[in-house]
């Protein structure tokens, strides 16, 4: 393994030393180290790739480097000087500008508000300044902001421009990009890799995290792998030259896991799919408002047996439509059918009973009550219902039993069923959601994007037990913005894009053919509808 | 009913509107910059009883008014401290630390009231006029709009200077920041501790000049829990207001004039009881709320307590 | 993803978590912690509000054993403490309900005025023409019935509106505590008296006495009511449905609840004990209602509920001390000069400690996992 380690300080500043640099640096919360003895450094005119996978130190590294959070053994340095970053302010003075995963900006104020966010408050917004800097950015950088437009109102791709304007307006020389992908289209994203490319040519340095492997080879100049919050390996530019994609990734797998790639990642999953219809939904329209998506004519087949993805950027009603099947978001006009049984004016709870289960992708926020114990929570949509309560009295006996036995089942580490469920991982919240939708009779299971901040071993398993659903024969909707993902899993992917359907296709296996079709269809193109309903 | 248009009469009820208005105006321009920035001040009620006692106090003790209401600022200022160092700073529930000090300042200055001076209940002298040449003398509108306390064209100056502050300056924006997304201000390099405090002070400084006026120009003398409400109206108004300090103004002068109404009613000789007098203005709040109260909008970070680094 | 998942992924694979393995060496016990979350600010608050007497020259000792001796010491004095008890149990049962489903109902001196009111003006009326526990009884249900009428603005505009309650309750609140004032001189007054106050109902017609003390039997109802909501509230569906409201509205629109309707269900039933607060007050002691009355009981039951961390038995424990700092108080006010206004003082020094000593514990667990 090809650990790159730093001795200490006052280099002059030269190309040794890099624009920032991390030196021994270690990261503790309460009960484990986030971060552990890591060190790098980071020079201009090269993206530097972080890689892990989720829960690796990634996030604690770029909270470090922004000035949230300091280190609390080891140094960080500036042009070679040993350097803190106390605060954001300090980090931005430092030079440098981070872009968070899920936008920070005030979604209330303008373009232009944004950018000046930060500004002493008795001055006055400088206008003229700011829009004549941002025609040479849209010249070299291809950033094209209207100044006025109401932040909350742009897409996302937008939003992201704007921090990344934001970053070039302040003279930044390092512009950190935490997991920047997530939110674009596959086209999206190599106009991004295109744009990192441009800056660090002009001279900034560019981190860039990501958990994408194939990201890591393709955008990256450098590539830093994090393990468990320790440095795994690296790959300098003269190595991933001489490398081909899969070999890339192979080699950076090893890294990771001393192992050779799974296969079963991205194998395509064999149909299970049966004859019978399970859930017919047709012309299901919403109205939407100034926050949400409205739901224009939606419809889609599902047979027994059969994993429906749902693909698309994050934000363009995939949600609304989870709720909307669920029964948790009025419709103007359409059906749903279950089983045959019109469900469209049923409630919740009668749908869940009759077997429509729905996995939210907000775990903490909507999926669970953080302050109540993991057993309460195993039975939170069956509240009243027998044999948990018994004449509206409730059995905490019982309760407690089937959390424990779904606690088994379903491996959630957990130190008891009566522990708060906020403290556990995302993963582990994960499990037990999935084990309270799957209680009692389930026939259709819409999961919202299941695997989403989870590491790879509970990515897998996840993948794993949808799967084994299907095979038991109930129907599956997966929403996800991880097309690899859908890829691996759907028999068939539907599109959506502002709140409508852009198409259904046929999982063939087709590869890089069928990921741009649907690349497309993410940006808005239509497709006219496969006829496999 | 003749009695009642006539020009004194008329005179009498503006002048009793504006009087009416001042407190409940900057109460409500007070709590309007604390909402912005994300602080829901149940206190002002406190801070705005604290200012007119330390406002009578010290008008009382060196006969000044205008000492006197540096004093309510004074007093408004050193509740709102508590109320910054303990929900700002050390991030507790604003609500619970709202209500307990407004609970303070009303048994604390019940308490040294009647030590003081409940043997005597003083007065102050009535407040001089300032006369604006030539305005002063329209009819009905000149003396009771032109021929104030000085105090009075402060407070109307302070909306004007607001709402330029909160328009043309970075300071509505980063209070907007504050309010509504404190992280994303955070992460820019401002500083979110920073100005909600100064927020608060603001609306403690603000409320207690508010809570000066009504001692010592509209009553000319402290009662214990002499604010009644007030300090509540003016969150109100900063609720409904939608983050212009106009607005604040029109509401403060609309619940003025209906106080002032009120007790012209009650002067005139009209047979209805007092209580049900003093239900009016509560009773327009409520109707206010029930046809606006889905457009009030609050900031999304409005009550919560900001941590950098937090989910 | 966030630094929160970074270490709930180690930790929790880890498998080593120290805080997994709650050894008793590891954590604070639990008495610790009820040092320093109720204790420590009861005392705190104490020596806080003693200070403030010595700023206005009265001797805390001095004050405090009064207090001690007249409401606990004598025999009369712990039987009014216990009587008192009845209308802040009553409170404490409505704001038990509220806070624990996430409603800031601070309307109760409302509610309970007016319902104090509804029960005076009918009591008197029904003496002869029904039995004694029906006129009692009715008198209850009419009070709850008022306090949950009142309750209903407020209650519609946050259900279907979203309008922020505090304030809301906050008016009706005024509005409620003049509007029983205007009844009382008004509709319901008293013509054979010359003091403004409603008819007033026999001594032998209202609550009756426990045994041979003068404690009202209001005191059972108050126990009885606390103890029922704080059953409802832990062992029932219904009380955990509202709870998930108050906990997360988002997981109980999820869930397949109705957060509006549930919501109005809070608002009912916390109005309704406020309600009943009142009537046990009037049936059960005073008889009737004098104009411009108003203990105010409503706010001062706050700090109690939260330092009982809305749990029933302690609400009750802390009702009962507090129940005997007020008679001591208002003896004292006749007594030894010190307004009854000390009191708020008091309970709004319990407030601010009890907020810091919730700071420190909170510090303290972190700094612990």
């Amino acid at each position: 393994m090809d650990i790159v380690t730093e001795t200490p300080t006052n280099l002059p500043p030269e190309k040794g030393a890099g624009i920032i640099g991390i030196h021994g640096v270690t990261k503790r919360f309460p009960g484990v180290i986030a971060i552990d003895d890591v060190s790098l450094t980071f020079h201009p005119g090269e993206v530097h790739v972080l890689l892990g996978e989720n829960g690796a130190g990634k996030s604690t590294l770029v909270g470090i480097l922004a000035g949230l959070q300091e280190p609390d053994e080891g140094y960080l340095s500036l042009n070679g000087q040993k350097t803190r970053l106390s605060s954001p302010s300090a980090s931005l003075d430092a030079g440098i500008s981070t872009v968070f995963q899920h936008s920070v900006l005030v979604p209330t104020l303008t373009v232009l508000e944004n950018l000046t966010l930060g500004a002493p408050w008795y001055e006055r917004p400088p206008r003229d300044r700011i829009a004549a800097r941002m025609a040479e950015l849209k010249n070299e950088f291809a950033l094209s902001l209207p100044l006025d437009a109401i932040t909350g109102e742009l897409s996302l791709g937008q939003q992201q421009q704007i921090e990344i304007a934001r970053a070039l307006l302040r003279d930044s020389k390092v512009l950190i990009l935490d997991e920047a992908t997530s939110m674009l289209t596959p086209q999206g994203a190599e106009e991004l890799g295109a744009r990192m490319q441009k800056l660090v040519k002009s001279g900034l340095a560019v981190i860039f995290i990501t958990h994408k492997l194939a990201e890591a080879y393709r955008f990256g100049n450098r590539i830093s792998v994090l393990k468990q919050g320790a440095l795994a390996g690296q790959m300098g530019p003269e190595q991933i030259g001489s490398m081909s994609e899969d070999q890339a990734i192979d080699e950076i797998v090893r890294m990771m896991f001393g192992r050779e790639a799974a296969t079963t990642s991205n194998t395509h999953r064999e149909s299970t799919a049966r004859d019978e219809v399970v859930l017919q939904v047709e012309g299901l329209t919403t109205p939407g408002d100034a926050d949400v998506m409205g739901l224009e004519d939606i419809s889609l087949t599902l047979r027994a047996g059969e994993i429906l993805g749902v693909a698309g950027i994050d934000g363009n009603g995939q949600k609304q439509m989870a709720e909307a099947v669920a029964g948790q978001l009025p419709v103007t006009s359409g059906r749903v059918m279950l089983d045959g049984e019109d469900i469209s004016k049923a409630t919740v709870a009668h749908r869940r009973r009759r077997g429509l289960r729905y996995l939210t992708d907000d775990r903490l926020e909507e999926g669970s009550v953080a302050a109540f114990p993991v057993s309460e929570n195993t039975v939170l949509k069956d509240i009243g219902q027998p044999p948990f309560w018994v004449n509206g009295l409730e059995r905490p006996q019982r309760i407690a039993q089937h959390a424990r036995e779904m606690i088994a089942n379903f491996s959630v580490r957990t130190p008891s069923e009566t522990t708060p469920i906020g403290r556990l991982s995302g993963g582990n919240i994960q499990k037990v959601l999935l084990g309270r939708e799957l209680h009692g009779e389930a026939r259709v299971v819409v999961f919202n994007k299941p695997t989403y901040g989870l590491d790879l071993q509970n990515i897998d398993t996840s993948r794993q037990r949808i799967s084994e659903i299907a095979e038991r024969g109930l129907g599956v909707v997966l929403i996800s913005t991880d097309l690899d993902e859908l890829m691996a899993l759907s028999d068939r992917i539907l599109v959506m894009e502002g709140g409508r359907i852009r198409g259904i296709v046929d999982n063939d296996g087709s590869g890089e053919a069928l990921r741009l079709r649907i690349g497309r269809m993410m940006a808005g193109e239509e497709e006219h509808k496969q006829a496999s309903a | 009913m003749g009695g009642l248009l006539t020009e004194a009469f008329l005179s009498s009820l503006l002048t009793g509107a504006i009087v009416a208005a001042i407190p409940i105006l900057l109460a409500g321009l007070g709590e309007q910059m604390s909402e912005k920035a994300g602080v829901l001040n149940i206190g002002i009620e406190g801070m705005m009883l604290m200012g007119a006692y330390m406002g009578f106090l010290v008008a009382f003790e060196t006969s000044s008014l205008w000492l006197g209401f540096l004093g309510g600022i004074l007093g408004g200022l050193l509740t709102a401290i508590a109320m910054a160092v303990l929900c700002v700073r050390l991030g507790l529930n604003q609500i619970v630390i709202g209500i307990g000090l407004t609970l303070g300042v009303e048994g604390l200055t019940a308490l040294l009231h009647h030590f003081q001076f409940s043997r005597t209940y003083p007065r102050l002298p009535a407040p001089e006029r300032v006369d604006i040449p030539g305005l002063t003398d329209l009819p009905i509108i000149g003396p009771s709009l032109f021929g104030r306390h000085p105090i009075v064209y402060i407070a109307l100056a302070a909306v004007v200077v607001l709402a330029v502050l909160y328009r043309r300056t970075n300071l509505g924006m980063t209070l907007r920041a504050a309010g509504e997304r404190p992280a994303a201000l955070d992460v820019a390099g401002g500083n979110v501790l920073a100005i909600r405090v100064f927020a608060v002070l603001f609306t403690g400084a603000m409320a207690g000049l508010g809570g000066a006026f009504l001692a010592n120009i509209g009553a000319g003398l402290f009662i214990p829990f002499m604010t009644g409400g007030a300090g509540f109206i003016g969150i109100v108004l900063a609720m409904l207001a939608r983050g212009r300090p106009l607005w604040v103004l029109i509401g403060a002068l609309v619940f003025g004039a209906a106080l002032s109404l009120t007790t012209a009613l009650q002067v005139a000789g009209s047979n209805i009881p007092t209580d049900v007098i003093q239900m009016l203005p509560f009773a327009a709040v409520m109707l206010v709320l029930v046809i606006f109260g889905r457009r009030a909008k609050l900031p999304s970070a409005l009550g919560a307590a900001y941590e950098r680094g937090a989910r | 993803m966030t630094m929160e998942d970074d270490i709930k992924t180690a930790s929790a694979d880890a498998g080593t978590n120290p805080a997994d393995a709650a050894t008793p060496a590891a954590e604070r016990s639990t008495f610790q912690r009820i040092l320093t979350v109720t204790v420590g600010p009861i005392v705190a608050a104490f020596v806080l509000s003693a200070i403030i007497l010595m700023l206005v020259g009265v001797n805390p000792l001095t004050y405090y054993g009064y207090i001690l001796e007249r409401s606990l010491f004598s025999g009369l004095g712990l039987q009014q403490t216990a009587t008192r008890m009845a209308p802040l149990l009553f409170l404490s049962a409505s704001l038990i309900i509220a806070f624990r489903a996430g409603i800031w109902n601070l309307g109760t001196d409302g509610q309970f005025l007016l319902g104090a009111v509804i029960s005076a003006a009918t009591a008197p009326l029904l003496v002869g023409v029904l039995p004694g526990w029906a006129l009692l009884l009715i008198g209850f249900v009419l009070a709850a019935l008022v306090g949950a009428v009142w309750s209903v603005i407020p209650a519609l505009l946050k259900a279907y509106q979203g309008v922020n309650e505090i304030i809301t309750t906050l008016m009706m609140s005024f509005l409620g505590v003049l509007m029983a004032s205007t009844l009382v001189k008004l509709v319901f007054r008293d013509p054979t008296t010359t003091v403004p106050q409603t008819r007033t109902l026999p001594v032998e017609d209202r609550l009756p006495r426990l045994f041979e003390t003068s404690i009202s039997s209001g005191l059972i109802w108050g126990l009885v009511a606390v103890l029922l909501v704080h059953l409802m509230m832990t062992r029932t569906a219904f009380g955990l449905r509202l709870r998930m409201v108050g906990a997360n509205p988002a997981a109980a629109a999820h869930a397949g609840l109705s957060v509006p309707l549930l919501t109005m269900a809070t608002f009912g039933l916390s109005a309704g004990f406020a309600g009943m607060a009142g009537a046990s007050e009037i049936l059960g002691v005073a008889g009737n209602v004098r104009a411009n009355w108003d203990p105010a009981y409503g706010l001062m039951v706050i700090p109690l509920v939260f330092l009982a961390r809305f749990h029933g038995v302690g609400a009750i424990v802390l009702v009962f001390f507090y129940s005997a700092l007020m008679i001591g108080s208002e003896s004292a006010a006749r007594r030894l000069g010190v307004p009854q206004d000390f009191t708020l003082v008091l309970v709004a020094s319990l407030l601010i400690c009890l907020g810091l000593g919730e700071f420190i514990d909170q510090r303290k667990r972190k700094k612990e996992r």
